[in-house]
This record gives structure tokens, sequence and C-alpha cells, in this order.
């Protein structure tokens, strides 16, 4: 866990050296995308069950969030809540039949219903004011505590975020997540020692989709505008490669793949109409030369380093 | 209701289909050589439309020739595909395969941005665009053309699968891939057949729609979903399923459009897949011996 001491330690002191307040924007979306990423990389790394409609999730914790306190007069914190547990409820109805679906099917299973929930964001325009936008979100605070300044809700991000890991972690490393590994495995296997393998997936893939809900409801607040483009299939598509980019089975690969993915395209705005090429290309290439993610290139490269340090005090 | 008005949307829907169902045949034969969802597919067909428009402006050819051509350049590209991006990664575990044809499509599409921008281009019809009256209802010539082609490319296929050496070798490759090269099959040349087949029917599709439905660099990823949506409710796996899941799915999205509202026809489509996987998730055609856990 120290790591994850070191991360806060991080992430909260990265902020002094930034020259401006448009890094503080992007370190604020990166924070957010690996909330969904952390999520996704305990459903698809650890239980093994792909999702590519956790956009959908997202939108729907941003959308009920903006609703509930832009249209309905509820207090930001409480709307915020509501949001996340109106998504829990979504996601376990969803989850009950999805999940007895495997592979491929699962996948068409859950990208239909994120393509579905897209749709509505899109088409309920008396709600959600359609493709044109929810506007006048009120700025996030919780219970009296205004976050009027980007670095207070920077903080508070930040914050949210260890807690989701700190979480997970505790979960990977309890019987829960032994059982997700092992149903992983071989479901068969897990259910013969005793795994009750229905309830274990539903509980992850809640769990999951309270992290993209969350962290949905904070980017609404955050930016006090969303639009449906947000919370499309290719959306869904970049978290998931943000997970599988980062090892599958890594937290902290799936924070870093969050920041890489996030930043990439701000990178590469210099280059304008070759950005999405590029996206393109680094996607399969990193795919290609490490097929187990940054975490796996880290390591390797960790150990030809030490190999060679080695090598050169023997010799 | 009045019969005119429900036939006008039966053949709409039946030219939609047609093309989702070309989509979804490509994703079949990909599937049935490698296991591998080709998340491409949908760009094989922006492909097809985009690339007949431009080789008749640009080397000012009549259309047969442009479409002949754009529909071999395609076919090539699928190799190139499998070639450069799927062979060297072929023994990854699956969702890595995926990710990589996911950044294939990317790839393609902003190659296609670059070529010819954002804008929208349109292919004339084959055969002019004097509709004809059947019934009461218009049928336009170009929807002949798109459900009389489809069938010939289908017969052509099953022909190729039941009574080639190569189609033999390819059905051989999807049953067992171990056992195909144990037997001589080359498998590897198998699977860039796959490609190139595929690509070449997703390309004949985008041809065949490109002037009903506009063209831009974009259309790949609906039309991909759509075809995807189309191969799962035929059943995966069985590619004549596929091309009848795809006509299904057109006709009750046009339907659906027409009676109860066009703004959630891709919408609709996705509702009745979902149905459909929670209650036969083998698809409609699927194999009976389906695992459901």
């Amino acid at each position: 866990m120290r790591w994850l001491a070191g991360l806060f330690f991080l992430l909260m002191t990265v902020p002094l050296i930034l020259p401006n307040n448009y890094y503080l924007t992007v370190l604020i979306l990166c924070c957010l995308h690996a909330m969904n990423a952390v999520g996704l990389c305990l459903l698809v790394g650890h239980a093994g069950q792909i999702s590519l409609g956790h956009a959908g999730f997202h939108g729907l914790g941003a959308y009920a969030s903006a609703y509930l306190s832009t249209t309905v007069g509820l207090s930001v914190g409480w709307s915020m809540l509501a949001a996340v547990g109106l998504t829990a409820v979504v996601s376990a109805l969803v989850g009950l039949p999805s999940l007895k679906l495997k592979g491929h099917y699962l996948a068409m299973a859950t990208l239909g219903f994120g393509i579905i929930l897209s749709i509505l964001f899109t088409e309920t325009v008396d709600i959600t004011g359609g493709p044109a936008g929810f506007v006048g979100i009120p700025r996030l605070s919780l219970f009296g505590w205004e976050l009027t300044r980007d670095i207070a809700l920077y903080r508070f991000v930040v914050v949210i975020l260890c807690v989701m890991v700190w979480l997970s972690f505790n979960l990977i490393h309890s019987r829960l997540g032994r059982a997700l590994r092992a149903l992983h495995t071989s479901e068969k296997a897990a259910q013969a020692m005793g795994v009750d393998i229905a309830n274990h997936k539903l509980f992850v893939f809640v769990l999951s989709a309270v992290f993209s809900a969350a962290s949905g409801s904070i980017y609404a607040h955050y930016l006090t505008f969303i639009a449906p483009a947000s919370f499309g299939f290719t959306f869904s598509v970049e978290l998931i490669v943000m997970v599988v980019l980062g090892g599958m089975v890594s937290i902290p690969g799936a924070i870093v793949g969050a920041f890489f993915i996030t930043v990439l395209p701000e990178f590469l705005r210099a280059f304008e109409n070759v950005e999405i090429l590029l996206f393109g290309l680094i996607l399969i290439l990193s795919m290609m030369f490490m097929p187990d993610g940054l975490a796996g290139g880290w390591n390797r490269l960790w150990a030809w380093i030490a190999a060679r340090a080695k090598g050169a005090a023997h010799g | 209701m009045d019969p005119s008005t429900l036939l006008q949307y039966l053949v709409t829907g039946l030219t939609l289909g047609s093309t989702y169902g070309l989509t979804a045949l490509g994703f079949t034969i990909i599937f049935n050589t490698t296991g591998v969802i080709n998340f491409a597919q949908g760009e094989f067909v922006m492909l097809g439309g985009m690339m007949s428009v431009s080789f008749m402006a640009a080397l000012g050819l009549p259309e047969p020739a442009a479409v002949v051509l754009a529909v071999i350049g395609a076919t090539l590209i699928g190799a190139l595909v499998e070639r450069l991006a799927i062979r060297p990664v072929r023994h990854c575990p699956p969702i890595n395969l995926i990710i990589i044809t996911i950044g294939v499509s990317i790839l393609i599409r902003g190659l296609a941005m670059l070529v010819w921008g954002k804008d929208t281009h349109a292919l004339e019809p084959f055969s002019g665009s004097a509709p004809i009256l059947v019934l009461g209802a218009a049928i336009m010539p170009q929807t002949l053309w798109v459900l009389g082609v489809s069938l010939v490319l289908l017969s052509g296929l099953k022909l190729f699968f039941s009574a080639t050496i190569h189609g033999k070798a390819m059905l051989a490759c999807s049953y067992d891939a171990k056992a195909a090269s144990l037997v001589g099959i080359g498998v590897p040349r198998m699977v860039r057949l796959s490609f190139m087949i595929s690509a070449l029917v997703g390309a004949v599709g985008g041809v065949l729609l490109a002037p009903i439905t506009l063209t831009s660099f974009d259309v790949g990823v609906m039309l991909g979903l759509k075809g995807f949506a189309a191969c799962i409710l035929g059943g995966l796996g069985n590619p004549f399923g596929a091309a009848a899941g795809g006509i299904i799915l057109g006709v009750l999205e046009s339907l659906g459009a027409g009676f109860v509202s066009s703004a959630y026809k891709d919408a609709l489509a996705f509702v009745i897949l979902l149905v459909l996987l929670f209650v036969k998730p083998s698809g409609l055609f699927g194999r009976k011996d389906f695992k459901r856990v």
C-alpha cells in the first residue's frame, strides 16, 4: 500500500509546479477517468467480465446528478448521492440478465445497453437538453462546503480516487478478490469450490458502475455543462483501452493507462488532423509490443535494466 | 394501416437490412477462421463507398470501373490489415486482438479523414433515380441493385464454402485450426483469405449503400455496430444466419422508425437485440449446443 501513499502525495503536490490552470483541468479529467478505469479493472481484469457500455453508467451519473440539482433543485451533495444510488440500481437490473452471458455475447449486451443510454441522452430533449447539451449545472459543493476554486475541487477528486483505489485494493486481497480471480480462470471450478459466482459477478459489476457514476457526477458539476457526445460508444472503448493498456489486472496500471489516454490527445492536438490517426497507431503498436500493458512493459524494462546492472557488476 | 405504406417500410427495411447483412457476413467470415471479432469491419464498408466516389472524381473513371477498382482496393487493404496488424499478434488473448482491431478502425478512419476530409460524399445511383411504382410503393432502382447483388454474393459464398477446396479448407479452420493444419491446410493463408473476402463483402455493401445514404469518413462506426448486432442476432459463427439477422434488423428498424419514432430507430435495434440475448443467447439460427452458464 506504500505506492498508494506515494500516489496521493504525488497527485497532491503536482499542481504546485504547474504553470497554469489548463494543466489542472487536464489533471482533474485524468483522475476522473482513472476512477472509471479502476472500477473497470476490477470487472474486466479481475472478474474477467468485459463491458463495452460503461460510458453509459458514467453518463447516467452525470445526467441524473445534473437533472436533480438543476431541474429538481436538490442540493449538489444529495444529487450526487442519489445519482450514484440510481446508477447502482440500474446496473444491478442490467447486470442480472447480462452477466449470464459470456465473451462476445456479454460484450454485445453491454455495448447495446450503452448505446441505448446514449440515444436516450440525445433524444429526451426535455430532460437532458438533447444534442445541444445540459447547461447551467451548479458547481460542486458538498453540504455547505463550496469547491469554487479548481484546486479545491482537484484535491477533492484526488481524495475520492485514492479512497476508491484503497477499497479496490482491499477487495482484491480479500476472500472476494480471490473468488473473483478463481471465477476468471474457470467458472466451473470456482462454483465447485463453493463460490457464488452469480452474486460475485453482480457485485463487481455494480461496484464498477458506481465508480463510473461517481466520476460522471463530479464531471458534470465540474464542467457545469454536459453533452451526449461525451458518453457514447467511443468513450466506452477508450475506457477499456485504458485498462488494457495498463495491463488488465493491475490497478496502478489502470491509473497510468487512464492518465496516458487522457493526456495523449492533448499532446497530439499540435498535429490537428493527424491526431486521431496517431491515436490508432499508438493503440496498435502498444498492443503489439506490450501485450501485457504498460505495467508489464515497465516490469520487463526494469528486469532488463536489473540484469544489465548485474552483468556490469560481475564483469 | 395503409398496405402501400407498409410495403414502402418493408422495402426500405430490406434495403438497409441487406447492407447490415453484408457487414455481418464479413464479421462471421473472419470470426469463423480466427475467432476474432474485427471491429474494423465497418471501415471496409466505408472504404468501398469513399473509394468509388474518389476514383470517379479524381481519375474520371466511369462508375462501373470505379466501383470494381474500389472493391479491389478494399480487398487489398483487408489483406494488408491482416498482414500488418493481425498476424504479428495472432497468439495474443482475444481481448488484445479486439483492441487491435479497434485501433485499426481508428487508424483507417483517421486516414480517411485526412484523404477525403469531413464532408459527406454522394455516389450516383447505378441505374438512374426514377422510382418504380409497385402497389403504391415507390421502389428506387438502387434498391433492386442492393437486393440483387446481396443475393448473388450470398449464393456465391454458399457455393464457395460448399464446392471449392479453399472454401472447405476455411470451414475446416473454423472447426479446429490445429486439426486443419495437421491435414495440410495452410491456416495463415486461410486467415488472410478470410480477411480479404470479408473486406470485399463489406466494400460491396458500402458501394451499394453509398447512393442511398451518402457516405463520409465516419459512416463505418454505426454500420459496424449494426452489423455486429445482426451477427449476434443470427447466431455468431453462422454466415447465413448473420445475413438473415441483418435483414430482420433492417426491417424491424424501418417498421419501428415508421410506426413508432424515427428518433429511436437506432435504439430499437439494440433493444430487440438485448431481449433476444436474454431470452435466447445463441441467436435465432445459432447452434443448439451453446453453453449458457
